[in-house]
């Protein structure tokens, strides 16, 4: 790639022989900060490393520039913005690989349910088969509170049932915080030095579906926690 | 490469403030009544020219129907959204203004739309601002509401340019007053902005790092502030009238003016004392006369001002912070100096709040740190950067009126999303989107920003075109859209029509309509500010030449005179502001010795005891000037 302005070989965001900036381009998130896709993150060398591109790239610093330079600046830096948002968070940052290695998270988000609720059309929501029967229980209790809550009747049996589930599932959420670690670390362990990627390719398709059933669960669960406080409110 | 001259702006519900940076330090520029705030009101006067400011308060007293306040509360909003400021509000709009239409507001004659009104206050700074550097300018920095929507952002720029402004960038006011107090403290740590205004209130929590402004979270409500509680104070004071005085004053405008403006001097006045009165001349030789305690004053406040709780609360949530993590706190906006809403923020961050920067000027001052950043920096503010928020999610509608967020509140901006769109019919050719802006689960229930139409793709059996679309928000928080089909790889067309706002063909006619604007508005303005600068030189010349001293010039100092005068007469004849104030300069410069002679003999004069010679200095200049400097006149 030629520089637009001085036409010498460029490539990254500034130009190495006249400093210009150079346009935007479509890249992954690990890569605009040139890391390997590692799930274990440094977070303090992020940080660091996202004020520091700011202090370059960020549009305040070329509002003296031509227009197409505004909008590079522009374009680089809600690249910059969107990698660092989505890095920095560590489920986000999951689901972020995940996507990159060809999965489409179920969709567990509140619209998704409203939708559902809304056009008819059944949500696709599989229960995960250990959590069956808690969730049978659970799902009666919130039916009762309800009822309860329409007839504007307080059970005290009922609130404390669901504040024990309550507790319950947040308890299950944090184990499963510790077992997406273990799931990190495995991941990270398939990418040789020098690498960005796995290279055992059924070793990877392992712990990637490992992972997505974790990303799945977990939303699962947060939303059943999310209907516990909503009823508990 | 030298800095240009950028000016910082806070355009205001209550007050208006123009400010520059003076080598290291913001400074508010006053305007020619020598006052730093301008009120934000417009009017019409009897030569059916625009006033702005302190004149047009005037006016509003005397001729409410023709003048307009608070007009930001306006911008950016449908009919629909302010039925509720309508109660409350005397704002006279147009009778077909439809649904989803940008509002028109009647003036005199004339209906405007709340951006043009909005620019009529921003050419005024702008003169303001022209005045005082004797230069033109043409580029700003405008604060916002940190919770102004995509609306009503777009809609201050659209004010920008119609008052002939380059908006070089919108900073939201809690950041920029932040960027005031950061300036002399450059210490790190987690700060909180709590700034209520007249119109609006908004919290933001920055987190400063070696320069950095990275704001963590911002909430707030942008119908919410001062005006409110005026309101509510008013409508009190209307039921008193009525029941003990028996007098119905609300359809009578001046009244309720006269009403209003005494309830804020009240207010104003228990932000210092425990107790004031309140005395109001009514129609038919009526009068209201009250005594208001702060403490029932602040009953009636209580619940708007503990209405700014909850997005406090938020806020924190969002930053995933505890109160106690808050190292400093900052007020800004007058509202502040209301002595219950220091000691709320005072409970709520638990701790002492900052108020050393007036909280009126901080937030222009801000604007100002972020112009001179913006045009080049110096030294002082080499290391400093902001990293701000979009206040608001971004959703597309989707099936069933739900919404799907795909840009989270407070995403650091600039901040961009890519979504994929698909046909539902065989040969579609285009597909309608509907973008909101907000919080709530159903499109319905969120702002609506834009709907457009992706059109020009190509005919395919349903679900196979593959409409890649670009959402990205920018520095200044305004929403931009483009699109691409993916699998003919034509770049697909987009017609965007923004709810609320002007499309770009109508801001440009405004521009047009706008008669003074820009350069052409500055060569004339100041061609006459230099002829009323010969003609003061000229009559106070005239004056000297009768005066007892002239005898004692040379012969060869008398020719220089009359012949830099004839230099003048000749100059401000023509249009050329620069050769005339060349002229004036010259003359200064040959009756110097004159204007010595005049002044000892006046001094003297002075001492004597007599009284100034009236005829000798009457109608002279008032301003300093070397004929007869100003001091000795005693008008
Ligand atoms: N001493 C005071 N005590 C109480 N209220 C005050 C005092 N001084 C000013 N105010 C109120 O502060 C408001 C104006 O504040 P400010 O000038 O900061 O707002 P603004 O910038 O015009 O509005 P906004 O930021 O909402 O657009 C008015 O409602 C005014 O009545």
């Amino acid at each position: 790639m030629l520089c637009w302005s001085c036409r010498q070989p460029a490539s990254g965001h500034f130009c190495p022989s006249c400093g210009k900036i150079q346009p935007a381009q479509a890249t992954d998130y690990f890569s605009f900060f040139s890391l390997p896709r590692k799930l274990n993150i440094d977070l303090p060398s992020l940080e660091r490393e996202f004020y520091r591109l700011s202090r370059k790239l960020h549009p305040d610093l070329f509002a003296r520039g031509s227009a197409q330079e505004q909008e590079w600046s522009t374009e680089k830096t809600s690249q910059l913005n969107d990698a660092y948002r989505t890095l920095k968070d560590p489920i986000a940052r999951t689901g972020y690989l995940l996507e990159l290695e060809g999965v489409k998270l179920e969709e567990q988000s509140r619209s998704a349910t409203d939708a559902a609720r809304q056009t008819g059309a059944e949500k696709k929501q599989v229960v995960p088969p250990d959590l069956l029967e808690e969730v049978f229980e659970l799902n009666m209790q919130l039916e009762e509170m309800r009822m309860n809550k329409q007839v504007g009747e307080d059970d005290p049996n009922i609130v404390r049932d669901l504040q024990q589930a309550q507790q319950h599932f947040e308890q299950k959420l944090n184990e499963l915080t510790t077992e997406l670690q273990n799931d990190w670390n495995e991941w990270d362990a398939l990418i040789p030095a020098g690498s960005t990627e796995p290279q055992d390719q059924q070793a990877r398709i392992r712990v990637r579906d490992k992972m997505v059933d974790l990303l799945n669960r977990r939303s699962y669960i947060r939303n059943l926690v999310r209907d516990v406080n909503e009823a508990l409110s | 490469m030298n800095n240009e001259l950028i000016v910082g702006i806070d355009l205001g519900t209550t007050n208006s403030l123009v400010a520059y940076m003076q080598g290291e330090t913001p400074v508010i520029i006053p305007g020619e009544d020598g006052s730093n705030l301008v009120p934000s009101v417009v009017a019409l006067d009897n030569h059916g020219q625009f006033v702005v400011g302190n004149p047009a308060r005037k006016i509003l007293i005397e001729h409410p129907e023709r003048a307009i306040y608070s007009v930001k509360r306006l911008m950016g909003r449908g009919i629909e959204d302010i039925q509720d400021e309508l109660k409350l509000f005397p704002f006279r709009i147009a009778q077909d203004v439809e649904w989803g239409e940008v509002l028109r507001i009647k003036l005199g004659e004339r209906e405007l739309t709340p951006p043009e009104i909005s620019a009529i206050i921003l050419r005024q700074l702008k003169k303001n601002a022209e005045r005082f550097f004797a230069a033109p300018v043409s580029k700003a920095v405008i604060t916002v509401p940190a919770y102004f929507n995509d609306a009503q952002r777009q809609a201050t720029k659209d004010a920008g340019r119609i008052a002939g402004l380059d908006v070089v960038r919108l900073v939201n006011e809690p950041t920029a007053a932040s960027l005031a107090y950061g300036l002399d403290k450059k210490k790190d740590g987690i700060v909180a902005v709590y700034d209520l205004g007249g119109g609006t209130f908004d919290i933001s929590i920055l987190k400063l790092h070696e320069g950095i402004f990275e704001v963590m979270a911002t909430n707030g409500d942008t119908h919410l502030g001062g005006d409110d509680i005026d309101n509510r104070l008013l409508a009190i004071a209307m039921d008193d009238i009525a029941n003990d005085l028996k007098l119905d004053i609300r359809r009578s405008g001046e009244a309720v003016q006269a009403l209003r403006k005494a309830i804020i001097e009240t207010k104003i006045a228990l932000s210092a004392k425990t107790e004031a009165n309140i005395d109001v001349e009514l129609p038919q030789g009526k009068r209201y006369q009250r005594t208001i305690t702060r403490e029932r004053f602040e009953q009636l406040a209580e619940p708007i001002i503990q209405r700014t709780v909850q997005p406090c609360k938020q806020a924190l949530a969002d930053a995933k912070l505890q109160p106690d993590q808050i190292d400093e706190v900052v007020l800004v906006g007058g509202s502040t100096r209301i002595p219950r809403v220091h000691t709320l923020v005072k409970e709520l961050f638990q701790r002492e709040p900052h108020t050393e920067l007036n909280p009126d000027e901080v937030v222009a001052l801000g604007a100002a740190v972020q112009a001179h950043i913006l045009s080049g920096g110096s030294a002082v503010t080499q290391d400093m950067l902001l990293l701000d928020v979009t206040p608001l999610s971004l959703g597309i509608e989707a099936l069933g009126g739900v919404v799907a967020k795909i840009i989270q509140r407070n995403s650091t901006i600039p901040a961009s999303a890519t979504e994929h769109f698909t046909t539902g019919v065989e040969g579609q050719t285009s597909v309608a989107i509907h973008v909101v802006q907000g919080e709530r689960e159903l499109a319905s229930d969120c702002r609506s920003l834009a709907r457009f139409d992706l059109k020009g793709i190509p005919p395919m059996p349903a679900g196979l075109p593959r409409i890649e679309v670009k959402f990205l928000i920018d520095a200044n928080g305004i929403l931009h859209v483009s699109a691409r089909e993916q699998r003919s790889g034509k770049e697909a067309e987009i017609e965007v029509k923004p709810t609320y706002g002007l499309t770009d063909d109508q801001v440009e006619k405004m521009i047009l309509d706008s008669f003074d604007y820009a350069e052409e508005d500055f060569q004339r303005r100041q061609v006459i500010e230099a002829r009323n600068e010969a003609e003061i030189i000229l009559t106070a010349l005239e004056k000297g030449r009768r005066a007892p001293v002239w005898q004692r010039l040379s012969e060869d100092e008398k020719t220089q005179i009359a012949q830099r005068e004839a230099e003048l007469n000749g100059a401000r004849k023509g249009n050329d502001y620069k050769q005339i104030r060349g002229a004036v300069d010259a003359l200064n410069q040959a009756t110097m010795n004159l204007a010595e002679l005049m002044m000892d003999s006046a001094v003297s004069s002075a001492l004597k005891g007599k009284n100034m010679d009236k005829t000798e200095m009457e109608g002279g200049p008032t301003q300093s000037h070397p004929i007869a400097p100003a001091e000795i006149t005693n008008d």
